[in-house]
């Protein structure tokens, strides 16, 4: 029933184009279908599976750690993964593709809003199933999402505009500092800022205004680098933004009242899966926004020619300032964020490390693309994850593989390409 | 009142001077030329007047109102538009992005429209994508709308630049070499592409160019200017004629 009905033409074409033929078709709701009956099986047979094929527990980031860890696991952990994710992910989106296609189109008929909905809520449900195995892979997807803030907002600077900002560790630091500064001052009785100041149970509802407030507080910062040095295009923002880094990290390391080098500790506990998805998905959908528009094209306008674009009536170098604030707002979002998921900050996380880290995954992803973005984020940070086992040598591997992106894809794995959700969410049938 | 009006302007790179005492009056929908031989400081005058150099001395009037010290993006905005004789084009951006992105001064949806796709955001750009498309039809562009800039070939890519420079709704534009390294059928179609912007938005034009047979039959009055200054002023029949530009172009004593 699911063959290809083209006839003699179908014969004539190669394999691999039919096989890409016949997914095209296949809607995102199917693909999330066969996500959701991926994590389903895992989460109902995985335990009796494991035992089957003798591994000691469910592989918790498909595998790559166990496998590292002991070679002769090798075969059962393939036979997991080909069991519960790789063949339900392939099989089940193609089978239910036709039905699929048809309700994709009716949900985009009736409200393209409601569809998207209703696609968020699946992928949530999703990675809240998957994440559900262990706390090692919640923890896992919540720093996951935190990068994905990180890069897209980070390729603001670095893709669409063109500049070679360094300064993001530094912006994620203010945003973590102050939120931390603002929920313990506020919710918590510590050692550091005395007894609560508000009620507890205010603290969940007002955390957004801590992130945002560490977001601000990031901006503030980010006008001590872009008006110095918007004035030139060049290396001029590479270099103080390096600098506006590490000054922002002795000004920490220095501070008796944040308790300097040692850090803050004992964050509460208001950052859950549900809040880091919607502030991430919240960051996209506004970046994504904000780069479709004219106003954001702007700064690919001012990137490809900025005489140019002035003499087409954009004002330059606010467009300039604005992008870089809104750049740096969300990292102090994310900043915010990460403090609260680990629920302790210290000042050398913030460090030339952390740079290295966004870098590579803006690099790796692509530039000026907010698909680029979320896969370059997701695959490094799970890629990490996965390869910790090799401890040093994980710092060979991830730069090679840079390396090896960089000679054959210059721009990044998916550079350029606009985001259009109301694209991606459309039934898929050929017309 | 003159649309445009220079007095006695002058520049300086470092000790040399650039250009001298220059004077320029344009009438609403006049046509005028300005050539002279490669590195006369013909685009040294462009830029002056578009606000990319400022002036050493002298006066630059827009309507009546000085333009000295604006940026070039609120000379633009102002209604000075311009294409470039190197084209300037933004190579990752499409054609239809191109003249959407000339019209940036008439957006007024802000950065709440931006961040958070206000119905005014929808509404505005698609005023200005209409727009686009009718001046990309003007220029014959309009089917290569989503094509990406740096997939046409050159004489295409010329055209966006006009339909660029045509969006910011200028009501004096400076072509700066408009022909410059195009084949002759290329060279007939922008030259009806000049003629009709002229005509159909009762535009001023100011150009500059290599080709005297572009600016002879385009122009109402030329001006020759070698060495930053303007030796000879006139209609295409009298500069044709007149001795000193025949000098300037040729040299003085002809070969037999």
């Amino acid at each position: 029933m699911v063959a290809i009905n083209s006839g003699n033409l179908a014969e004539k074409k190669t394999l691999s184009k039919r096989i890409r033929d016949s997914f095209s078709q296949v809607p995102l709701l199917a693909w999330f279908c066969g996500f959701l009956v991926a994590v389903l099986l895992e989460r109902f047979v995985g335990d009796p599976l494991t035992e089957l094929l003798g591994l000691p527990k469910i592989p918790a980031l498909f595998g790559a750690v166990t496998v590292l860890k002991k070679p002769l696991l090798i075969p059962g952990t393939l036979a997991f993964l080909l069991v519960i994710y790789i063949l339900p992910i392939i099989i089940v989106p193609r089978l239910c593709a036709p039905v699929l296609n048809r309700l994709a189109g009716w949900l985009f008929n009736v409200s393209p809003a409601v569809s998207v909905a209703i696609h968020l809520g699946l992928l949530y449900g999703i990675l809240h199933l998957w994440a559900d195995i262990s706390g090692y892979r919640l923890l896992t997807l919540k720093l996951t999402l935190i990068a994905v803030i990180v890069t897209l907002s980070l390729n603001v600077i670095n893709g669409y505009m063109g500049e070679f900002s360094c300064s993001h560790p530094g912006f994620l630091a203010l945003g973590a500092y102050t939120a931390s500064i603002f929920t313990l001052l506020f919710f918590v009785d510590d050692k550091v800022f005395g007894s609560a100041l508000l009620p507890k149970f205010l603290g969940p509802f007002l955390f957004p205004v801590a992130l945002i407030l560490g977001g601000l507080v990031a901006a503030i910062g980010a006008i001590a680098i872009a008006v110095p040095s918007f004035r030139t295009r060049g290396d001029y923002l590479a270099i103080i933004s390096l600098a506006f880094m590490f000054i922002i990290k002795s000004i920490i390391e220095n501070l008796e009242f944040v308790r300097g080098p040692r850090g803050l500790s004992s964050q509460p506990n208001y950052v859950d899966l549900p809040t880091v998805f919607i502030w991430t998905v919240a960051a996209v959908w506004i970046i994504n926004n904000f780069v479709r528009s004219t106003t954001g094209k702007a700064l690919n306008a001012v990137r490809d020619d900025e005489m140019a674009a002035d003499a087409m009536t954009v004002d330059t170098r606010r467009t300039k300032i604005v992008a870089f604030l809104f750049a740096a707002f969300w990292a102090g979002v994310a900043g915010g964020l990460f403090a609260h998921v680990l629920r302790y900050v210290n000042p050398s996380t913030f460090g030339i490390q952390k740079l290295a880290e966004v870098l590579a995954m803006v690099y790796f992803g692509g530039l000026n693309s907010v698909y680029g973005s979320i896969v370059g984020a997701v695959s490094l940070s799970l890629l990490g994850e996965a390869l910790r086992p090799l401890e040093i040598f994980k710092w060979i591997i991830i730069p090679l593989l840079l390396i090896l992106v960089m000679i054959y894809r210059p721009t990044g794995l998916i550079a350029f390409k606009e985001f259009n959700v109301m694209n991606l969410i459309r039934p898929k049938e050929k017309t | 009142m003159p649309l445009l009006q220079i007095n006695n302007m002058s520049h300086d790179f470092g000790g040399l001077r650039a250009v001298n005492n220059y004077n320029l009056e344009i009438e609403p929908g006049q046509v005028r030329g300005l050539i002279g031989p490669n590195g006369a400081g013909k685009t040294t005058i462009f830029n002056l007047i578009t606000g990319i150099y400022q002036p050493t001395e002298g006066d630059i009037l827009l309507n009546g109102q000085s333009i000295v010290g604006l940026k070039p993006y609120q000379i633009a905005a102002g209604g000075l538009g311009r294409t470039f004789q190197n084209l300037r084009l933004w190579r990752h951006m499409t054609v239809l992005d191109h003249v959407k992105m000339a019209q940036y001064s008439k957006i007024s949806y802000g950065l709440i429209g931006a961040f958070f796709g206000t119905p005014k955001r929808r509404k505005e750009e698609a005023e200005i994508e209409e727009k686009a498309y009718t001046l990309l039809e003007l220029v014959g562009m309009a089917n290569l709308a989503d094509q990406l800039i740096v997939n046409l070939p050159y004489g295409d890519q010329r055209r966006v630049e006009m339909a660029r420079a045509l969006a910011t709704e200028p009501r004096i534009l400076f072509l700066d070499e408009p022909t410059a390294g195009m084949n002759p059928e290329e060279l007939i179609k922008m030259m009806e592409i000049i003629r009709r912007v002229h005509s159909e938005f009762g535009l001023a034009i100011f150009l500059i160019e290599h080709r005297l047979k572009v600016v002879m039959e385009l122009c109402e009055i030329i001006q020759t200017l070698v060495f930053g200054e303007v030796i000879a002023e006139g209609s295409a029949e009298e500069i044709q004629n007149d001795p000193k530009v025949i000098e300037a172009y040729l040299g003085k004593e002809t070969i037999h």
